[in-house]
Parts: C-alpha cells; structure tokens; sequence
C-alpha cells in the first residue's frame, strides 16, 4: 500500500506526484498539485463539484483514483482563463450571476464546456436536463442556466471559442 | 477510502491469476462509477483492486452475426456514441442516456453495470428484456450465462470470486419490431423508482407476434414479466390490451416500501410505465415514431 508515481499532463502542463491508491484524481489535484479550483462536495458521485475533463471528457474526479489518471490529460477549472482575461464561458457565469457562493461552480463550468462543445445548440431544456448531474445548494440554477444559455449566444453570434 | 493494494495488469491472464490468489478480496475495477462510491462509503473493503482498463481488447463494440457484443471495458458513453447500437439495439440506445449523468458514463461500463447488478440500473434490465448473455472466464475456464441465470439478486450474480466479466453479449433486436424504455425518477440522473424495457412485434395479421417486458426496481433483479409476455401474443394492439397486459405484469410484484416511494405507489408507477411504454412500443412497431 505504498505511494505510486503519478505522471500526467494538467491543464497543459507535464506535473507528477505521488499518492496512495485510494486517492482520488480530485484528492491528488488539490492536496498534491495543489490545485484547488476543483471543489470535493460529496464525494461520492452525486454532486458534481469536482467535475473536470480527463482526455477530453467530463468526469467526477472524486470517481476516479489519481493513479488512473497516469498519462492522462486533463483540464481544470485553472486551465481557462488566459492571464487575466476569463474564459468566454466564465465571463458569461458572470456577467449572469451565475453564482452566489461559488462552491459549485468548478464543478458547473467544466460540465458546461464538454455540453456546449458537444451540443453548441443545445436549448434550454437541454441544458437543464444535463446539468441536472451538478447541485448548487444556494439553488441559484436560474441564473446558472442563464449564464450557460448566454456562453452559448455568444459561441453563436460571436465566434466566442468555449 | 479504506486502503488496498491497486494492481494494473496489462493482460488478462494476470488479471484472472490475481483473483484467483486473492478469492473475496479482490475486486476488479472497470469504470469505477459503482465501485469508488461504495469505498468511499466503506460499504466495499477489498484489500486488492484489480484494474482492468489497461488490457487490451476489451473495449470494443463487436458484432458477431445477430451478436452485438460489448468488452468488459466498454464505457456507456462509448455505446451511446455508436452507430451499431443505435442501429441494431435501439432500446438499449433509448435506455444509455438515463444512466446517471454525461459525467458518469464517460467512466462506467457496459460490463460494470452488468456486474454490480443494481436492481434499479437500466442496462442489466435491457439486458434481460433481450435475453442477452454474460461471458465470464477464470483460470478454471469460460462460462456464458444467460442474463436471466446472471442477476440472482440486489448486487448478487452468478459469478463467482475467481471470475472476471469478459463481455455482455446481446441478440439484435428484430428491425420490424418496435420498441420502448421509459423509466420514472424523482430528477433526471436519480436512481429510477421503476423502469421498463419493451419490445412489441407484430404479425403479418396486424395481432402481436411477440412481447417482452422487463422491469427495474419491482424485484430484486431485473424481472420478466412472462404472464404479461405470454398474454399479449395473438391480441390487438390496442390500449386496452396494453392496460390489461400492465396489470397483468405488475400482479405478482411485492416492490419494496422506503423514504422514496411506498409499495402501492411503485406498483402504480409501473403498471402506467408498462402501458405507456407498450403503447409506444407498438406505434413503433407500425413503423411510426413515439
């Protein structure tokens, strides 16, 4: 039960670790990388807080050990901003107030980027029904589908690239 | 999480070798989706993990004659994505999107699903309604099991400790026929209070040829409903055949009672499930959309 190496590429970035095998991907992001822009709220699967892009792909990185990630790429919520300037997706959120305590909203901006990638068109209902997979305990979803729903025009009319 | 060694091989011998050695404290890991959850709860204490996603050849959708069959590492959104299940097995392809959220089934697997056996999961109920197989091997050698011998009870099936899922098998379904998932859950992603998987066909008379109809969430296990089954060949498909058909397969079913929904109520849920899904399995069938 000793600690494995961990090599994998982060938001663009070769880094390694170490961790036990029962650390989880989310666990290892923030404790080991020190990347703590992914937030754990349940920890079990349901809340989807901790929701990054591994390869591409949304997933619950408290769903995953860290020592599955080797070799991996994958995206954090540090990963979008340029410098300064927020990603069009996070500027949307807020410009929106599509947030109040900002615990979730990692967690919401990650699950939006791999919908909005896959779904550019997706209407509103769409969106309610995917992101029905991350809770916002200030119920703030209101604005937090308005925010996706502007990402989205904007992505549309603009050539915002999400 | 409680701690455990991780083993990784990268070939199945080794993988079969492993839980041989280790009996009831291996646990293979796939997707993970069930499996991390119940050690982060502790409910699971395995001392070794056996990750299966570093060997090779098990993450293929295949087609073998009229079999479509999925590799143990087969993730759902891999089928949701493919053209062979949209074409070939259309009610699986109707069930894939209720499985928990994008997030979830980016990681779990076809075979995961099938070996945790949740009597509330939608694809083990898929696989009943189509009568699909299991192919499962250990060092001792290969075993295909039919799904309806598979699922023996809530997180309870036919394998035993030293062996490994190797591939979900299922029959494609008759292009004539039509068919239907539908499934009630309080939100989009819950585990469903009842779910139905139908398939309807008819006959060159119009009368229905052939039925099935499995449900989620009524029993233990995926559950046939073979009465059901049984008295909708040679009748209409009208809605009062569907009516009496839901009834029918709901009649014998004692549904557990808990803080989601009591008995009466789920009993309810699935008679309507089941008459709504046949009556969209049977427009189907004429070759309309429902």
């Amino acid at each position: 039960m000793t600690d494995h190496s961990i090599e994998l590429t982060v938001n663009g970035v070769a880094r390694s670790g170490a961790a036990e095998p029962r650390t989880t991907l989310a666990d290892f992001l923030r404790e080991e990388l020190t990347l703590t822009g992914t937030h754990l709220g349940c920890e079990h699967g349901v809340c989807g807080a901790c929701t990054v892009l591994v390869d591409g792909e949304p997933v619950r990185s408290c769903l995953m050990l860290a020592v599955q990630a080797r070799g991996t790429e994958v995206t954090t919520v540090e990963g979008l901003a340029d410098g300064a300037t927020l990603h069009p997706l996070q500027q949307a959120f807020m410009e929106s107030f599509a947030f109040q305590c900002g615990f979730c909203t990692p967690g919401f901006v990650m699950s939006t980027l791999a919908l909005l990638r896959d779904e550019p068109d997706a209407d509103e209902a769409r969106i309610r029904e995917e992101l029905s997979g991350n809770l916002c305990r200030c119920t703030g979803y209101q604005s937090i589908v308005e925010g996706v729903l502007l990402a989205a025009q904007r992505a549309r009319e603009e050539g915002a690239v999400l | 999480m409680p701690r455990f060694d991780y083993n990784a091989p990268s070939t199945l011998d080794e993988v079969l070798a492993l839980l041989t050695e280790h009996g009831d404290e291996g646990k293979v890991l796939a997707g993970g989706q069930s499996l991390i959850p119940l050690l982060s709860m502790r409910l699971a204490r395995p001392t070794q993990v056996v990750d299966i996603n570093g060997v090779a050849g098990l993450d293929s959708i295949g087609v073998e004659g009229d079999t479509i069959t999925f590799g143990a590492t087969v993730r759902e959104r891999q089928a949701e994505r493919s053209a062979v299940v949209a074409d070939r097995l259309p009610l699986l392809a109707e069930a894939l999107p209720y499985i928990g959220h994008a997030a979830i089934r980016t990681r779990g697997t076809i075979g995961g699903t099938v070996a945790h056996s949740d009597a509330s999961a939608e694809i083990p109920c898929v696989v009943a309604a189509l009568d699909g197989e299991v192919l499962v091997r250990s060092t001792r050698g290969d075993r295909v099991i039919a799904a309806t011998d598979f699922f023996q009870g809530h997180f309870t099936t036919a394998m035993d400790d030293d062996e490994c899922l190797i591939e979900v098998r299922v029959p494609a379904q008759d292009p004539a026929a039509g068919c239907a998932f539908r499934e009630v859950a309080r939100r989009h992603g819950d585990f469903a209070l009842v779910g139905v998987a139908t398939t309807l066909t008819l006959g060159g008379d119009g009368r229905i040829a052939e039925s099935r109809i499995a449900l989620m969430g009524m029993a233990d296990v995926p559950y046939r409903a073979r009465a059901a089954e049984a008295a909708l060949v040679g009748a209409e498909p009208t809605l009062d055949t569907f009516t009496a058909a839901a009834e029918t397969a709901v009649a014998d079913l004692s549904p557990a009672s808990d803080v989601h929904g009591s008995a009466a109520y789920r009993s309810q849920l699935a008679r309507v499930t089941v008459r709504r899904a046949l009556t969209a399995a049977g427009a189907r069938a004429h070759g309309e959309s429902a």
